[in-house]
């Protein structure tokens, strides 16, 4: 890495925002720690995931172009949320297939935005940000995350590094919670029932805090452990790094 | 089979709240998927034998009209007879006409989902055939008068007590425990079905292009026996299971066991050429292809679409797939269920849009595609099909409330200052939405969104100036 100041985008999505946004204050509390210069747009909402997975493309390729148009400076943008940043790494080019110019664009965001995690560790080869958690954490690979990023190394090498934590591997934290986007919403019992089958699974750890790098999950987890009254809690790796 | 997509939502909801189901569901990961995990990690290099078996399933769809002329060609030469079915009441008529023919009044059948989706067992039977099932699953659910719920254990549903409740019910048996016992008695009841029967009738598993050859592969000896013991026997299968050669075969023979059960090989494999030469004491006096079209073609002619035909019929995704390990197969309303089921169902079936909600019903979590020997991309169809089913008038319009709720996200998110006023709206509600909320995977929003943290103001402002 270059000494000069980095300067990079974070992209904070409409779900931290609203319903997590502690896990966007954690990502930037550490990125400025790093000495990074953090760039912020409100301007950024949606990337248009949940309109690509549910066949509008007319709406998806809006929001896909104001996310482009969001970050022309070719700086790197960094994400808090794996599903939004493998929905513009792996998807944002179908979308402009017919249109050169948006084509373009759309390959130069993939190829520069990042999700959390990945950023620290593969980019500014960063593991030990001197935190500190005290107990037992379980870590759930997110689908959008771990089968479509390919990112999965990345996040327990930073838990690794922190102090006091113990991370407790539940059995198969590579399937899926349940949430699915618009299938939670249509099919909110069967989205439950997955989700409760993880829950239990994270429990038989000894471990009652679920973390990971997709906010989304993390949610419908703790919604779904908030009605089995069960104890477990979810943190956004962020929010235990930050 | 009439199918009944459209009712995913009901059928599912009752699954979820079957104890026997669930009790049974259960078993599968830890049985099905636990042992084609391991059993792939015997092999040296499975990641290039996927491939390869990707890249042959490929080159027979780009020229499938090759393979089958050779296929006939071959089948013929050796005596045997291939039919053509359109759609599944030419398929249908085919093999009743065979039947009526030959003066057949017992059928004994091995495992075929071609079977189902061509409701092959009811034409037969309003016939006054007779018509056993011979795989034990496929008996089992015979006798309960019900459908597959798996591509490869059609009974999985089932669980060991329900089944002993049933042999005691329909067949006399005592109450037995063992599935050893169970086993034992659907044999001997079948032995003497196997002897006195005058058609065998058999799905396939591949068909050899260059050899005639039809390949099965089997755990119970049941396929052999019905393929060799009557004077009739007929294949019935679709188009797309055609390989080139021998040697394809020797790719995909080891990716078929290993993904449907964990096993290298199958406990029998049959590789059946034309009936019974002058010189064998074995086999079939006959023997008759049946190949099946119905709806096959309009998807290899589909460029989105065309690798559905890939298909091998494993299960594989259906083992690991979350949502069909928590509903069961019945669920998807058709012959096939889970991943594989959502991606051929709405193009096989005669009314799409009666199928819309299956695409749907996935996490689109990728698991299925982690799995799938021939690397089927089944979550990037599942959502071509749902952009289908949006957009495409033939597919069915989406209803129109679901239309405008599309339109006014798209139009609040689109536009910051909307969503920042929704979301302040959203707020003042906080403590009705607390209460309301139940069914959301979300919770109320935050007291503070990102976008009005003091860090994140003050990070914009400063943003503007210079470094």
């Amino acid at each position: 890495m270059k000494r000069s100041i980095m300067r990079i985008h974070l992209l904070i999505p409409c779900l931290v925002d609203q319903f997590r946004p502690r896990a966007g204050l954690g990502a930037l509390n550490i990125l400025r720690s790093l000495g990074m210069h953090v760039d912020y747009t409100p301007e950024q909402v949606c990337c248009g995931q949940p309109f690509y997975k549910s066949g509008r493309m007319k709406e998806a390729r809006a929001l896909a172009r104001k996310t482009l148009f969001n970050y022309l400076d070719g700086r790197p943008v960094v994400s808090p949320s794996g599903s939004c940043v493998n929905m513009i790494r792996r998807h944002y080019e179908e979308l402009f297939l017919n249109e050169p110019h948006l084509l373009n664009l759309s390959r130069d965001l993939s190829a520069r935005t990042y999700e959390f995690s990945e950023f620290l560790v593969r980019v500014l080869g960063v593991t030990d940000l001197g935190a500190s958690f005290r107990g037992k954490v379980t870590f759930h690979d997110s689908c959008q995350v771990r089968r479509g990023l390919g990112v999965f190394n990345e996040p327990r090498a930073l838990l690794a590094r922190v102090a006091g934590l113990e991370l407790r591997e539940m059995e198969r934290p590579d399937e899926c919670c349940g949430f699915g986007g618009v299938f939670s919403a249509r099919y909110p019992r069967i989205a439950g029932a997955i989700a409760r089958d993880k829950i239990e699974r994270a429990l038989n750890t000894g471990a009652s805090t679920i973390t990971g790098c997709e906010i989304s999950c993390l949610l419908h987890i703790e919604r779904q452990a908030k009605r089995m009254v069960s104890p477990v809690r979810t943190l956004h790796l962020t929010e235990i790094l930050g | 089979m009439k199918p009944s997509c459209e009712l995913f939502d009901t059928l599912s909801r009752k699954a979820l709240e079957d104890p026997h189901l669930q009790e049974a569901l259960r078993g599968i990961d830890k049985r099905l998927r636990a042992m084609r995990d391991e059993a792939f990690q015997e092999l040296p290099d499975a990641e290039g034998l996927r491939n390869q078996a990707r890249r042959i399933r490929d080159h027979v769809l780009d020229n499938l009209d090759t393979y089958l002329e050779r296929l006939e060609e071959n089948v013929t030469r050796l005596g045997g007879t291939v039919h053509w079915a359109e759609d599944a009441a030419s398929a249908r008529k085919v093999v009743e006409d065979l039947a009526v023919s030959r003066g057949v009044n017992s059928v004994v059948k091995g495992k075929s989902m071609v079977s189902e989706e061509i409701g092959l067992n009811e034409g037969l039977e309003a016939l006054g055939i007779d018509v056993v099932e011979t795989d034990l699953g496929e008996f089992i659910i015979q006798l309960a008068g019900e459908t597959p719920s798996h591509i490869v254990g059609p009974a999985i549903h089932k669980t060991r007590r329900q089944i002993a409740e049933l042999f005691h019910r329909e067949l006399g048996a005592p109450l037995m425990d063992e599935p050893e016992d169970m086993t034992r008695f659907a044999r001997e009841t079948l032995r003497k079905r196997f002897l006195g029967a005058d058609m065998g009738i058999t799905g396939a598993n591949f068909l050899v292009a260059s050899a005639g050859a039809v390949v099965l592969f089997e755990n119970e000896g049941n396929i052999r026996l019905s393929t060799t013991l009557p004077p009739v026997h007929v294949a019935v299968t679709g188009i797309e299971k055609v390989v080139p050669t021998w040697e394809d075969l020797s790719v995909l023979m080891q990716l078929l066991p290993r993904s449907a059960t964990g096993q290298k090989l199958s406990t029998y494999v049959s590789l059946l050429m034309g009936p019974k030469r002058k010189m064998e004491p074995d086999g079939a006096d006959e023997f008759h292809l049946v190949l099946l079209d119905n709806g096959r073609s309009r998807i290899l002619g589909d460029g989105e679409f065309r690798e559905s035909l890939r298909c091998i019929r494993c299960g594989a995704c259906l083992n690991t797939c979350p949502v069909y390990l928590k509903v069961g197969g019945h669920a998807y309303g058709w012959v096939y269920s889970g991943p594989i089921g959502s991606v051929l169902t709405p193009q096989l079936i005669q009314d799409p849009h009666s199928a819309s909600a299956l695409p749907y019903a996935t996490t689109l979590c990728g698991a299925c595609a982690e799995v799938c020997p021939v690397k089927i991309d089944i979550p990037r169809i599942l959502t071509a099909l749902r952009r289908r089913y949006a957009e495409d008038p033939a597919w069915g319009p989406a209803s129109w409330t679901e239309r405008g709720i599309f339109y006014l996200a798209g139009t609040i998110l689109g536009d910051r200052r909307l969503y920042e006023t929704t979301g302040r709206i959203a707020r003042m509600f906080r403590p009705v939405l607390e209460s309301r909320l139940t069914g959301s995977p979300f919770p109320p929003p935050a007291k503070t969104p990102f976008r009005h943290s003091r860090a994140a103001t003050a990070q914009t402002e400063k943003g503007g100036e210079s470094e």
